[in-house]
């Protein structure tokens, strides 16, 4: 078999990359991925989408992602309901620090077109009413962050890409790479060997191991992240409610459950994706104190899934000088699910040679050479 | 009856047509259906419509039913308010 391009990973990203591709006109555009679709780090995801970060790459990705799923059910011609909700986020915060911090974050988001703004906490109360304020300091609210199904958008640019040309393989592994005098020759899998000069790296938290394949040095991790959902129940939350000294994040999706996740500070580096009770008695305990109501309602399914991590937090988007042909979209961490229509965007101007939408030297691997990181993403939990 | 008023999935509503619509469109694995109808997300956990999705997989591949592989088994067994769960949290 031969292709122009052989994409791993067929997450929110290779989707992503595999439709924007085609739509300039690619032809034998290939993708594998080993597991079901979503089976990776996107179908496990919270499936929030915002816009309020800390740095101003991470502030212009989300803005020009959210601008694309604004219309995605229509732009990809999708027959489902990608259930695509703008009752924005929440952002709380309980310390001084935090509270100066947030201050800082919302000039830089408003300066790219973010309508943030800073609330006290009676007026925060005015959005989630049910939120105590006991140890609010002060909070922050857009209202177009929200939320997207990540099953569904996934499947909507699949069935839009496939009906582009783009050949998918799902259930099915990449096992080799081979290269020559640092060239793309052939990719490998469980059932094929596809002969193509250009291989794109978007396999979520197994991106090192892929990078390794083709002897490409990728300075990422993988760590759990557990998560949980609850029984439907009618609408009492619009937005997402975070919080970073807290260490949550607590969504009502449309259809009525809340999904909510926190970080263990003590996560090891590796591909473990399962589910503890310590998980979910720290859950309980920071969900019911910040969201009292919230204590009533029925846990019906805990999982984890993969953050894929670099040093700073900002993903990889980028070729490479150790192996041409080679391109790479990784170590999204906690946000990769909301930045993929710009993931997509990218990576085909930076294959197709044209000139990117956005200045993305930041993003690229070779920023890693540089000991002396500038900017450092610290919104996350 | 019609297809639209056989359920599959009490908890999600989810009828014997839209699970055939979802079959047709080339999602066969109990993993992809799942996700997209939710048929098992629901408040049984896929106590009820797990059997009944299999058998329709099977029906669809002509394949032996012990040849469709279940959904992954994930807790809670049953539903659990996070209350309860934050008292004995507590008393350990
Ligand atoms: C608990 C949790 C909550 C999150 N919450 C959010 C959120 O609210 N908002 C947000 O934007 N993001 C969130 N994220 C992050 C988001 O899920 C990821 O950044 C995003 O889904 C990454 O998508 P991807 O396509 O790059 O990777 P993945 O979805 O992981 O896809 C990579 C795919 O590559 C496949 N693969 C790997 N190796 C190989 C190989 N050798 N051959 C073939 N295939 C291979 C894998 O099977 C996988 O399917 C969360 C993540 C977790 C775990």
């Amino acid at each position: 078999m031969k292709a122009n391009i052989v994409i791993i990973g067929g997450g929110i990203s290779g989707v992503s990359i595999a439709y924007n591709l085609a739509k300039k006109g690619m032809k034998d555009i290939v993708v594998f991925d080993d597991n079901y679709m979503t089976g990776g780090a996107t179908g496990r995801c919270g499936a929030g989408i915002r816009q309020q970060w800390g740095t101003l790459m991470n502030c212009k990705l989300a803005k020009m992602s959210i601008d694309f799923f604004e219309t995605a059910q229509e732009t990809l011609e999708y027959h489902r309901d990608v259930e695509f909700k703008q009752e924005g986020y929440l952002v709380v915060a309980t310390t001084k620090k935090e509270d100066e911090i947030s201050e800082k974050n919302v000039a830089l988001q408003n300066s790219v077109g973010i309508p943030t703004q800073k609330l006290t906490p009676k007026e925060a109360l005015t959005i989630v009413p049910h939120l105590n304020i006991d140890e609010v300091v002060s909070a922050t609210f857009c209202p177009t962050d929200g939320h997207l199904n990540p099953f569904l958008m996934t499947d909507a640019y699949y069935q839009a890409a496939k009906k582009l040309g783009v050949t998918f393989f799902y259930e099915e592994k990449v096992i080799e790479i081979v290269t020559k005098d640092k060239q793309i020759k052939k990719v490998i899998t469980e059932h094929h060997e596809v002969f193509t000069s250009k291989v794109v790296n978007v396999a979520g938290g197994y991106s090192r191991e892929v990078g390794l394949m083709a002897g490409v040095d990728i300075p990422v991790f993988s760590e759990n992240h557990e998560i949980l959902v609850t029984e439907p129940t009618e609408k009492i939350q619009g937005p997402m409610v975070i919080s970073f000294s807290k260490n949550i994040y607590c969504q009502q999706v449309p259809h009525g459950s809340f999904i909510m996740g926190r970080s263990d500070l003590q996560a090891l580096h590796n591909h473990d994706i399962g589910h503890t009770h310590q998980f979910l008695d720290e859950m309980a305990k920071t969900a019911v104190n910040l969201l009292p109501p919230l204590g009533d309602l029925r846990v019906v399914r805990q999982w984890g899934g993969s953050y894929n991590i670099t040093p700073d937090r900002q993903p990889i988007i980028s070729d490479t000088d150790q192996c041409s042909g080679y391109y790479m979209g990784v170590g999204f961490s906690g946000h990769g699910f909301m930045f993929a229509p710009i993931t997509g965007i990218l990576l085909s101007e930076i294959i197709l040679e044209e000139k990117p939408t956005i200045d993305i030297t930041k993003l690229h691997i070779d920023r890693f050479k540089n000991k002396n990181l500038q900017s450092y993403e610290t919104n996350v939990v | 009856m019609s297809k639209k008023d056989i359920m599959i999935c009490r908890c999600e509503d989810v009828s014997l047509e839209d699970l055939h619509n979802v079959l047709n469109e080339g999602f066969t694995s109990i993993e992809e259906i799942k996700r997209i109808l939710r048929v098992g997300m629901g408040a049984c956990q896929g106590n009820t419509c797990n059997l009944l999705v299999q058998r329709e997989v099977a029906k669809f591949l002509n394949i032996p039913l012990s040849e469709v592989k279940t959904q992954k088994v994930r807790p809670l067994i049953t539903g659990v308010k996070l209350k309860s769960i934050l008292e004995n949290a507590n008393e350990s």
